[in-house]
Order: C-alpha cells, then structure tokens, then sequence
C-alpha cells in the first residue's frame, strides 16, 4: 500500500501542517515517509508544493515521479492544476476552490474550475467559507485535508488523533478549532 | 529507539551532536539553512555549550571552524554551494593544514537553482583541495556521515567535506539514532608546525597530501557507504550513480529491482578500482550523478576513452544542467514513459514577490521617482529578498552576481563615468561583504550612493540574526563615510516624498553617500507578535 501526495499552495497557506498530520498517522501505523518540502525563495508568495510519500514498503525517492501520485491536495484552485503531470489517471484532486490572487494575471475563476472539473475524480469546494462558518477561519488548511481523508483511507479517529497531539501544545482552543474543522471537512459535498 | 522525522540537514546537524561535537559555525544560506536553525533549538546543543550562533561570512566561519579544530575538537561549518566560493581560501588551505579534531566542512548544493544564482557542483572543490568527500544519499545517511565524517577526519588528521543537495536537505524522513560521544578535550595539535603555511613547510605538507591520496583512496574503497553491486541479470549497461541519483534508480524499476550491475558512490575519491571491474563486466557505462558530470568526466576523459560507449550528462542521455527525478533517470535507461496530463494553458506562473508591507518596496518606489530623469540601468542590486525589486512592479535593480557585488560594482560603473551609481545591498549582505567594499569607494571617494536596506534581520533564508545588527552607522562612521551623508529614513508610504527628496541630495552629492531606510521585515514583527500573544 502507497500514498503519493502532492500538496500544493501559496507560501504559507499551511501545507506543511497538513503534510504533519498525515505523516504522523501514518508512522502510527508504522508506515513510512518521505516528505520533500520547499524552502528558500519560493516561500515569498510563490507557488509552493510538498510530495509526501506514504509505504507499508520501503520508499526511495524523494519526489513523486510523474503520473504516479494518487491525489494533488491543493489550498488553492490554480495551484491544484500546476501539478497535473504528476497525477495518474486514477488520481484524485481535493482542493479549495478560493483563489488567492498576488498575481496580476489570475485567470478567470470559472475557466479554472471547469478545468478543475475535467478531472474525473475531483472534490473542488470553498474551505475558507466552511472554516469561516464554524469560527475557526485559520484552520482552513485542514477542512480541505478533512475531505481528502477517505479517499486516502484514513479514518477520521486517526487523524483527528494525530490533530491533538501535533497541536496540543498551542492550546486547546486550537485543538478544539481544527477537530471542528476536519469534521467539516469530512462532511463536504460539492 | 523511536525514530526521529528529521529534515536532511537537521538528520546531519544532530547526528553531530550525537558524535560529540563542540561547535557549529556558518552563514545562512538555502539549502544549508536548516543545519544551525536545528541545533540552534535542540535542548542538547544548550546544554553541552554547544557553539551555534551565526558567523559574519562563510570565510569567517570556516576559518574559527579550522581553529576550533587546532585547539582539538569536534567541530563542522555549514554554507551553500556559492558560500564555499567565499569560503574556498581557508577551505583550500585547510587540505594543507589538515586538521587536529575532526572537522567537516558541509556544503548543500542547489540543482537547478530553486533559490541560487548558479549550480556548481562542490565535489569539483572536493576533488581540488584532495581531501576526501562523503555524499548521502537519504537521511539515515546523513546522521551516520556525521559519526563516520569525524572518526575519518581525526583518523587522517584531513578536513572531510559532506555534500548534501536541495531534495535531501529539505527532505523529512525517519532517523534511528545511536549512542550519543563525548566531545573531545581540548588539545593544540601534537606537531606545532601542522598549521603552519610557509613556503617551505607547505611544500613539505603538500607532498605528503599527495602521499595520502591513496590512503584515502583505500578507505572509499571499503567505504561502508559505496554500493558495490556487480552479480546482475543483464550486462548491456553498468550504472554508476551517486547522491539521490541512486533513489531514482530504485524508484525507476520497483520491486523487480534494478536488473544491472550497479556502484553507488557515497565516498570519494572514487572506488576507481571497483569502477574498472564494472566497465569490464559491461557493455556500456552510465552515470547518473544529481549535480554536474564530475565523475563522467573523469571516467571519459582518462581511463576509457574510445572504447565502450559512456552515456550521462556529456553525451545528452540525461540532461546537461538541472537536478534528477525519477522521470528523468527512467528515461535516461531506456523505459517507458510516465506523465499525468498537460498544465492547462490558463494556469499562470506565480513568481515569488516581495511581502504585502515590505519596506523594501516603499524604498524601491521613493528611489525609482528620484532617478526617474536619468532613465534605467543605475542601479546595482545584491542578493536577499530585495533582489526581488528586479519583479514588476518595481522593476528596480540591473544586476544580482554575489553577496557584496552591488556596491563594487557601483563603484567600477561610477569608475567609468555612469552617473548616478547607485548600490542597492540589505543589513545582513552588507555585513556579510560589503563593508570592504564600501571602504574602496571612501578610499577612491568615489562617487556612489550605497542604500543600505535594513530591515533588521536575514530575511530571505527566513529571519536569522547578524553579526552588526545595531551597528550599521556607526560602522560606515568608522570606515569614513562623512556624517553628514550618512541618511536613514523610515521606509513608509506616507514618507515617500521626504524619502525621494533624501535620494535625490546624495545623488547631487559628489562622493560616497550611504542611505540607511531602517524598518523591521513584516514577516520577523509577525513572528515576534505571535511569540507575545502566546506569552
């Protein structure tokens, strides 16, 4: 059983948090992982990804290679389509549908969306609207890992285990405010 | 033990720390940044007084690494490929010295550039200094290099350099640690004259450098981290492959297992013998090496030339520049190819920009007004967040080259007649290389204006500290700089005329003016925020 993921975003929309959490559910079981990040330039308000790989078997590379990843989980529509070259055929694309627009040349939403929709296997809604409406606006992150989860096959007591312990040191409030969010994530519809 | 889910550098910063090192020393520098940020938190480094604060510049860090080592102890200087450059006078030297407790000089390369002005390759510095050279090629490795680094290091009283590059520096994965060393007492070297350079003792020290040439050939020989695999399925093709190279290769065939005979170089100088009895089992030899085609070179230059084919980098098999991925060695072998689908057409590229808030911009904006009448092409910029005022819409700066470039650069176009000349350089950069820089102009009181962009910390690698924080007047002050024309401003929307104004004074000026717009980075004031909300 593997994993490939990409997560993609802006700089510091939170991927590597979701990258976190998925990690440690799967060391849980006692998989293993591989999770290339991005550091440097690109973190100023450039587009950034992380491959994260997850095996019951040894993994060797770093990076996904093209056309093998399993799902791209993305925190902004544009970014969810960068990294069509890797997803195979199969693949599934979870992602927020809200844009964050830093670019002059942002292309007209409903232009993005329908090339969104032309992946067979996608779930495209808006997370920030879902994380604003249970008063958690910052864990948007996680309302859209909460709909990637089952189509990764991971149930939401792993994960939301995973949630208490990787923020338990920043309060229960927080805690409390993502557990919410991955239930509604979980919960979506499109 | 419970495996711990390291970075690559943090794998290799603790694997230090297990191994009884005393001290760090470095400057920030994507993919290398991570290794002193580690050790900066671990609780262990704390209590051991392990040494761990930023240096000025490469040079300054390898040089007090080399004297942490005459004085016998553990120690290792971290940099990017680029920072070696800076560095590669005591790095040179050293081979010549050698060392007294084990010193590593790590170096994290940049394939296909995501955040360097170029991708050379350190195993070429390696190779010139004739010291020898460790490659990891996952994160286990690089905590175990550390251990395996300094044991070679104080066995043959040499510097070892360990080569990382950007997928395996900023990499996570699991790391089983091992029983943690003492750190070494302290001990002047047994021979008083090993770090001596005379002519007529570094004649005597070179040959013996040469003499050990072949010791050090020995031990990659029974490198516990070279892979010799030469029993095989099919002979049509030797690989020799190195760093994440040989990842890609297990990547490309899977659980059925790479079918040809196979050598993984992790140590140099190269198991050359080994090397010679894979060409000898195969019909053609391929290299796939993650940085440039050193050992290709090497092997078509010299020993097989005109006899089986060698395919790499040099004949086009794999691509001349830019880092490997698993697509690209599958390819280079010859099997099928993967690919999901195209980029639709409406995606656009998102460049990296500057902050919505940066002060940098306010002072981009102010300079462009006052040099709008003289047209583009006066303004020299250096390397940090503010080479990013060259993007739209700033459209700011004329040249990036290397860390203090700006201001002598400036200087040789005021040389030859540009007027105005204008330098545009940050805080932590101008304490890095540019203060020499600064002192050529006041001694040829040439005419330049030098900005100065403080923005209080090392934003680009992601806010560390310098060594002038607090000290940039009174350091151009001490240099010669005259009072009068040395001008700070606080960068802000409000203040761009009163900036425009102060630009356009010390460009009529005729000499060396330097403007200091000083305001905290937003991304640092956020962080600091966050810290006091949480207290």
């Amino acid at each position: 059983m593997k994993k490939d993921i990409i997560l993609a975003g802006v700089g510091g929309q939170g991927i590597l948090t979701i990258a976190t959490i998925l990690g440690h559910a799967a060391l849980k079981r006692g998989w293993q992982l591989k999770q290339a990040e991005v550091h440097g330039m690109s973190q100023r308000g450039g587009d950034v990804q992380s491959h994260l790989r997850l095996s019951d078997t040894a993994i060797h590379s770093d990076l996904i290679t093209m056309g093998d990843a399993d799902m791209i989980l993305s925190v902004e529509p544009m970014e969810a389509l960068r990294y069509l070259p890797y997803l195979h055929s199969e693949g599934w694309i979870i992602t927020n549908s809200n844009p964050f627009k830093n670019i002059p040349n942002y292309p007209a939403e409903d232009k993005l969306f329908s090339e969104i929709r032309k992946i067979r296997n996608h779930v495209l809604f808006d997370a920030d609207a879902i994380a604003k409406e249970i008063k958690a606006p910052r864990s948007m992150n996680i309302v859209v890992l909460g709909a990637a989860i089952k189509h990764l096959g991971f149930s939401e007591a792993e994960i939301a285990q995973a949630i208490s312990t990787i923020f338990a040191k920043k309060g229960d409030k927080i805690v409390q405010d993502n557990l919410r969010a991955l239930k509604a994530g979980i919960d979506t519809k499109e | 033990m419970e495996k711990l889910m390291l970075l690559g550098d943090e794998a290799l910063a603790q694997g230090a720390l297990d191994a009884g090192i005393s001290g760090f020393y470095g400057y920030p520098g994507t993919p290398s940044t991570e290794i002193i940020e580690y050790v900066q938190k671990s609780q262990q480094a704390i209590e051991n007084a392990v040494h761990r604060r930023w240096s000025s510049n490469e040079k300054t860090a390898m040089e007090t690494a080399l004297g942490m080592s005459y004085a016998g102890k553990r120690t290792m200087v971290t940099m990017k490929h680029v920072g070696l450059n800076v560095a590669a006078d005591p790095f040179m030297n050293s081979a010549m010295t050698g060392s007294n407790g084990g010193l590593l000089v790590v170096v994290a390369d940049d394939p296909s550039m995501h955040s360097s002005q170029n991708e050379q390759d350190s195993r070429f510095y390696g190779h010139f200094a004739m010291i020898p050279i460790l490659e990891p090629s996952n994160q286990q490795e690089c905590y175990d290099m550390a251990f395996y680094g300094f044991e070679l290091s104080e066995k043959h009283h040499i510097p070892v350099m360990i080569r990382l590059t950007t997928r395996l520096s900023h990499s996570r994965s699991g790391v089983t640690r091992r029983e943690i060393l003492p750190q070494n007492e302290m001990k002047q070297p047994d021979d008083l004259l090993q770090f001596m350079l005379l002519p007529a003792i570094a004649r005597r020290k070179y040959k013996s450098l040469i003499a050990r040439q072949a010791d050090f050939m020995a031990e990659s020989a029974q490198s516990p981290f070279n892979q010799v695999q030469l029993q095989a399925k099919d002979y049509s093709k030797g690989i020799i492959t190195t760093g994440l190279g040989y990842n890609y290769l297990q990547e490309a065939f899977g659980a059925d297992g790479i079918p040809y005979p196979t050598i993984k170089v992790c140590q140099y100088p190269p198991p050359v013998q080994q090397i010679h009895q894979l060409y000898e089992l195969c019909d053609s030899l391929y290299f796939i090496e993650e940085g440039m085609p050193i050992l290709e070179e090497l092997a078509k230059g010299f020993a097989f030339k005109g006899q089986k084919p060698i395919h790499g980098r040099l004949d086009g098999t794999l691509e001349r520049d830019g880092e490997l991925n698993p697509n690209k060695v599958a390819a280079a072998l010859g099997l099928p190819k993967q690919y999901g689908q195209d980029i639709p057409e409406i995606v656009a590229p998102r460049p990296p920009a500057l902050c919505v808030g940066c002060p940098h911009a306010d002072s981009f904006i102010a300079l462009n007004k006052a040099i709008e009448e003289y047209g583009r092409g006066h303004v020299f910029g250096d390397i940090g967040c503010y080479t990013l005022g060259f993007m739209p819409p700033y459209n700011a700066i004329n040249s990036c080259v290397d860390m203090g470039a700006s201001i002598t650069m400036a200087k040789g176009a005021a040389d030859s007649g540009l007027f105005p000349s204008i330098a545009v350089i940050g805080d932590s950069t101008f304490t890095h290389s540019g203060m020499t820089g600064l002192l050529d102009c006041i001694y040829d009181k040439s005419n330049v204006v030098i900005i100065i962009l403080d923005n209080s910390t090392t934003a680009m690698t992601g806010g560390q500290d310098y060594t002038a924080f607090g000290k940039l007047e009174d350091i151009c002050r001490g240099l010669g700089v005259e009072p009068e024309h040395i001008r700070t401003f606080f960068p802000f929307v409000k203040n761009h005329e009163e900036m425009t104004r102060i630009y356009k004074e010390e460009i009529a000026y005729e000499g060396v003016s330097v403007i200091i717009p000083r305001r905290e980075c937003v991304q640092t004031m956020k962080k600091k925020f966050k810290a006091e909300a949480k207290k």
